[in-house]
């Protein structure tokens, strides 16, 4: 914003002031007369009116910039699909998913069985790692939340490579192309579920002894998180060379591990804890006024806290443990959404859900052809792609 | 600025005209606001609305309230008074459950609050934070989080005709789409105490509404109070530093000393030996324009 600017804004709020000042005086002065407030009801009426256009307006363009949001997803989707190793035309992609699964053509097979999951796949854990971030961020008060503030990253990287390294399950090396194989995903994916649920429940535990304070959960993830760091570290010190290569593998996260069954499961619980979390949208916008405020409100604070943080745990834990650790949508898309639909849940859950999906399904997209034949896990190309487009908005971000 | 206001005389012949614009539906939200008061309108109005009955409170072992008995009736201001650190914010507290006294009772009408559910209560006891948090929301939508204890899944033409009315008669209408981040400290207090009313509350509680805001602002304020409780017949309980402040606006004072209740007195009861007693410092206290004022002497 430039000074002119500023100076603009500045005078344009002294005008704002003085007019309400000039107003309150007015009503004082009502005050004292009883007869006067009565026959102010008419003027109320007819001011009212504009309000309610001046404010309808307003959440309809909040609703309007969420369903352009869906509109450019579904675009995306398609042209996701589109693109590849092999080219297929959009209109083939539409005629396809019209005509159903089942085809037997390459072209068929190619979408349904590849494409089609792993865009989906793109689009139900982008906007679970938002809807957690948005989440994460209300309860902790803490802008900096993420799912894996609390550690949940570090305790699943850990649970997969203590999976690989006892139980000889997840990757072994070979001389295929990619390098490394799955021997036994389902192994590799419960140890990183079990290790960063177990996470949470340690997190509820010091809560319990020490009240459901931000800081308690944040200081508590924090070191749940060092310490499974180390114990990564361990593991990584003492294996071989292919169980290394397994690990840091199973790190990086990528959508194109699951299968349509996977997905299914992500979807679904994906979706139940986003529906959780939008129902209480109206108590995290309570929480962000304040707690005793929000307690003036008739809000359980406490609760409120706890279950949020179970149900973006939940989220976090069942993406990370199948597709490997995607950072920064879940930080930055609630931060992108707030500098343009504000704080209000109402409109920031689902604008974030959205604007993870979006982004995450463009990661995906470009990591599949920016190199090809060579394929990048999507979770290089997320904070490629989202950092700059994050502080553009931080510099030229547009309130609507 | 109208200064010595005659808010004595308003507050008797406001008739209950005024509370049924805001408060349009009393029995539509069930037992909570709109029951009790009924109950209270038919009886006589100067029966307790809210009572805090031999409250105790403790931090681990430091006893913060010991024996606080204190109650409000309809259409009076209860300043509590005392100096820092004394109970007042505490005590406010817990006359909504923010906090929960080890022993005694809080009443509201025949209600005990400890029975309540925190939804009951905040249909009832409106409460405004000393300090509040902006976020990135619209004063608008600020202010609508105070329907949150009577919201359903959708938000009913009622619930934006209360915000509407309330916006108008806080002044705030002109500004109720601008960022709560980006309003003065003053306006925001406004805002709040503005939540507090779509609340539809018949007690308000309110820590220290005037710190951190300039003379005119004080007198703006608490004149919107004082609007409020005449209009509403409802009753307030508000923490205060500024005693002087506390005289023009409230009916009746209660001085905090050492954790419990030093004394209730009206305007009258104000005199420099209690001042000395609870405070500590030589005062006078002279008249002006009929209204007693606390000056420090040297």
């Amino acid at each position: 914003m430039t000074t002119e600017d500023k100076a603009e804004e500045i005078s344009k709020t002294e005008y704002t002031v003085d007019t309400v000042e000039d107003k309150a005086e007015d009503r004082a002065e009502e005050t004292t007369e009883n007869s006067a407030q009565c026959t102010a009801e008419n003027k109320v009426e007819d001011r009212t009116e504009g309000n309610v256009e001046d404010y309808m307006s307003y959440v309809g363009r909040k609703y309007t910039a969420i369903f352009l949001g869906i509109a450019v997803t579904v675009v995306m989707f398609l042209v996701s699909i589109s693109v590849g190793s092999v080219s297929i035309p959009i209109p083939d992609v539409i005629s396809t998913i019209l005509g159903g699964p089942g085809g037997t053509s390459l072209v068929e097979r190619v979408i349904w069985n590849i494409r089609i999951p792993q865009a989906l796949t793109a689009i139900a854990a982008g906007a679970g790692l938002a809807v957690a971030g948005v989440a994460m961020q209300s309860v902790l008060r803490n802008p900096l939340a993420s799912p894996f503030t609390l550690g949940l990253s570090n305790a699943a990287a850990f649970g997969a490579a203590v999976g690989i390294l006892i139980f000889d399950a997840g990757m072994t090396g070979s001389n295929m192309m990619d390098a490394v194989v799955i021997n036994n995903p389902y192994l590799t994916t419960g140890m990183a579920f079990i290790l960063s649920m177990l996470t949470t429940v340690l997190i509820l535990a010091i809560t319990r002894i020490r009240g459901a304070t931000p800081e308690t959960m944040v200081l508590a993830g924090v070191a749940i998180s060092s310490l499974f760091a180390a114990g990564l570290m361990a593991v990584q010190y003492f294996v071989d060379d292919t169980r290394l290569a397994s690990i840091v593998f199973w790190q990086f996260g990528d959508v194109a591990r699951a299968s349509w069954s996977e997905l299914g499961l992500i979807a679904l619980i994906v979706l139940i804890c986003s529906i959780y979390i939008f129902c209480k949208r109206w108590d995290y916008n309570a929480v962000d006024a304040g707690e005793e405020t929000a307690k003036g409100l008739g809000v359980n604070v406490d609760m409120t806290r706890i279950t949020g943080m179970v149900a973006a745990s939940l989220i976090s834990a069942i993406v990370v443990s199948f597709l490997g650790i995607i950072g920064f949508v879940g930080l930055v898309c609630p931060h992108m959404m707030r500098r343009i639909v504000g704080d209000d849940h109402r409109f920031l859950i689902p604008a974030s859900l959205v604007c993870g999906s979006l982004l995450l399904l463009v990661a995906d997209t470009v990591a599949r052809t920016i190199i090809a034949p060579h394929i990048l896990p999507v979770a290089v190309l997320t904070a490629f792609l989202g950092a700059p487009i994050f502080i553009y908005i931080i510099i030229k971000g547009r309130r609507i | 600025m109208t200064g010595d206001h005659t808010h004595d005389g308003v507050m008797h012949e406001h008739p209950h005209s005024h509370r049924d614009v805001v408060h349009t539906h009393p029995h539509s939200h069930g037992g909570g606001c709109g029951g009790c008061c009924e109950h209270h309108r038919d009886d006589d109005d100067c029966l307790a609305l809210l009572r805090a009955d031999a409250v105790e409170f403790e931090y681990g072992t430091t006893k913060i309230l010991k024996d606080i008995t204190v109650e409000v009736s309809r259409g009076e201001i209860l300043a509590i008074l005392g100096p820092n650190g004394v109970g007042k914010s505490t005590l406010l507290k817990c006359m909504n459950m923010i906090l929960k006294p080890k022993a005694g009772t809080i009443l509201i009408g025949d209600m005990d609050l400890s029975k309540m559910s925190g939804r009951d209560i905040a249909r009832n006891v409106g409460y405004v934070a000393q300090r509040n948090e902006s976020a990135r929301m619209t004063v608008f939508d600020t202010v609508l989080l105070g329907r949150k204890p009577h919201l359903g899944w959708k938000i009913t033409e009622h619930d934006y005709d209360l915000v509407y009315d309330a916006l108008e008669k806080f002044g705030l209408s002109n500004m109720q789409l601008r960022y709560i981040d980006e309003i003065s400290g003053g306006e925001l207090q406004r805002v709040c105490v503005c939540r507090a009313i779509v609340q539809e509350p018949s007690v308000l509680l309110l820590d220290e509404p005037t710190s951190a805001l300039d003379m005119s602002r004080q007198m703006e304020i608490l004149k919107l109070i004082r609007h409020v409780v005449d209009c509403h017949n409802c009753a307030t309980i508000m923490t205060m530093h500024d005693l002087n402040l506390a005289l023009r606006f409230a009916d009746k004072f209660v001085f905090m000393k050492g954790g419990k209740i030093h004394k209730i007195c009206d305007k009258s009861g104000v005199t420099p030996e209690l001042i000395e007693e609870v405070y500590g410092i030589a005062v006078d206290v002279i008249s002006h324009n009929n209204m007693p004022i606390v000056v420090p002497k040297f």
